[in-house]
């Protein structure tokens, strides 16, 4: 569904050239679940970036459904970490779920229904008249998903979306974000910073290096699909699986190079 | 607290009105040049009646009005397609920064020599004083845009027109009716100036006549009119604000969250 081949990106400055992402390969298949994550400022929004047609790279090429990325294209819906400001604050609520489908050319009626739909869907049914300067932070995130929703993306690009939540408001987000996936089958990226986050919420951890980015590890998590925050946040594999995600990390901070593998820990 | 601030407000003007009226009758002015205000009270009462007066009223109108919306739309498109072609901001800002400071009123014999004691020549220097209010508000708003905004619109595809549309226009809103409120009251000022000294109808023109004939209670009750034409004028773009930004900081308050 999405395939990243040598994906390079430079920042060139004034008489400073920074390399931020160097060369990273991966692949999301249909209807997966994958995180993306890495020690802090290893260039994840970056990449994350290129992927969604915002930033042009400097190498490499993005494929959705074996079409070349170049531009923002019509299948994928963005999250930003910044709700407050995704969010327009002269719209109310529904006005901008609905805002994205006027592009799609949808009539009234078609658009209205798909905003309720994706309204009710986070749990906001009866939020469409108000502004998102009237909703807490967590609400303001669930509008902003709500309107990924409505867009009807096949894949869904999520840039540490629950980063400026407080930790309750985050655990709800995490369940609803598992919900929607499997409820409505869409491809998902998570970009996040937060170990436990990555390893509840993903099939597959992607964990990456410092700066100047590669992939350093892919890791399938083998945790039952039907996740709790009291129960599988205790399970022994859960622990496993986030120390090891967690020495890999710290590994690349301090920059050791390892052979990428495909291997999770064992059992 | 809000009763209490009007209440203090009329007492004050209340004792303004006191003072202008003891201090001719008590001698400590020439009462000649500066008559009690029961007089020119008077005086406006015998304008209000007078149907020249407000004929002149409806010049002076009439040139603000059509001054400030020129200058609003010029300043608004100009504003924009500055903003929004690339490198056109940067090959134009010394152009403005030395067309800016230029004083409307060094155009008055421009004005003159191209529309004599027209309306055009109320226009002329309406619309140069007003435009550049406006103009340089639209240019700090469309700056304001926030990057996580416009990615947003990016991201869901939204195209040139549809961005100006949704995201650039109410960001730099705030900052265009700022502009416009401060280019109201320019307009104001300079409609008035050019029927004082050039001679166009209007109000102005009726208080150089009333200075020259001597009439100087008129005179007064004529400016007192101007006065209070600026009072409505802000008191209605402030309202507009309001209006149109409901949904910004600076109107909406705190909100319980």
């Amino acid at each position: 569904m999405l395939d990243v081949r040598g994906l390079r990106k430079v920042y060139e400055g004034a008489g400073r050239h920074v390399e931020a992402v160097r060369d990273l390969t991966f692949t999301v298949e249909a209807g997966e679940l994958v995180c993306l994550v890495g020690p802090s400022g290893c260039g994840k929004t970056t990449l994350l970036k290129c992927v969604g047609g915002l930033l042009e790279p400097t190498g490499g090429e993005v494929y959705l459904a074996g079409r070349k990325v170049d531009g923002p294209p019509p299948g994928m819906a963005f999250v930003f970490q910044e709700y407050g400001r995704s969010l327009f604050p002269w719209m109310r609520v529904g006005q901008n779920v609905g805002l994205p489908l006027k592009r799609k050319g949808f009539d009234k009626g078609r658009r209205r229904a798909l905003v309720a739909d994706a309204l009710a869907s986070v749990g906001l049914a009866d939020a469409a008249g108000a502004y998102p300067w009237q909703l807490s932070g967590g609400m303001q995130q669930r509008v902003a998903i709500a309107r990924a929703l409505a867009y009807e993306p096949e894949v869904l690009l999520m840039d540490e979306p629950f980063a400026a939540v407080d930790a309750q408001t985050r655990a709800d987000l995490e369940d609803l974000v598992r919900r929607l996936w499997r409820e409505r089958g869409i491809t998902v990226l998570f970009v996040t910073h937060d170990i436990d986050e990555a390893v509840y919420l993903g099939e597959r951890v992607v964990v990456l290096s410092a700066s100047p980015t590669v992939v350093r590890e892919q890791l399938k998590v083998d945790l039952p699909a039907e996740r709790d925050q009291l129960s599988t946040r205790v399970a022994p594999r859960f622990a496993e699986l986030r120390t090891h995600v967690y020495e890999q990390i710290q590994a690349a901070k301090r920059g050791a190079v390892t052979a990428g593998t495909d291997k999770p820990p064992p059992h | 607290m809000r009763g209490g601030n009007a209440a203090l407000g009329a007492a004050g003007f209340a004792a303004f009105l006191l003072l202008a009226e003891a201090v001719p009758r008590l001698g400590l002015v020439g009462e000649e040049y500066f008559p009690p205000a029961s007089r020119i009270a008077d005086a406006l009462g015998t304008e209000l009646a007078d149907g020249a007066f407000w004929t002149a009223l409806g010049d002076t109108l009439t040139g603000w009005a059509a001054g400030l919306a020129i200058a609003v739309v010029a300043g608004i498109v100009i504003g924009v397609l500055l903003s929004v072609v690339p490198y056109l901001r940067e090959a134009t800002a010394s152009t403005i920064e030395f067309l800016r400071p230029i004083p409307s009123v060094a155009l008055i014999p421009l004005a003159v020599l191209l529309y004599g004691t027209e309306l055009g020549s109320v226009l002329l220097l309406v619309v140069y004083a007003s435009f550049w209010q406006v103009l340089i508000q639209v240019l700090y708003g469309v700056q304001d845009v926030d990057p996580v905004a416009e990615e947003t619109a990016r991201s869901y595809g939204l195209g040139t027109w549809a961005r100006v549309r949704h995201v650039l226009w109410p960001t730099a809103l705030p900052y265009v009716m700022t502009g416009v409120r401060l280019a109201a009251a320019v307009a104001l000022i300079l409609a008035i100036t050019a029927e004082l000294v050039i001679g166009a109808p209007g109000l102005g023109a009726r208080i150089a006549v009333a200075q020259t004939s001597q009439a100087v209670p008129e005179m007064y009750a004529l400016i007192v009119v101007a006065g209070v034409l600026g009072l409505l004028i802000n008191v209605g773009a402030r309202s507009v604000e309001r209006r149109a930004l409901a949904w910004h900081q600076s109107v909406r308050g705190e909100v319980a969250v």
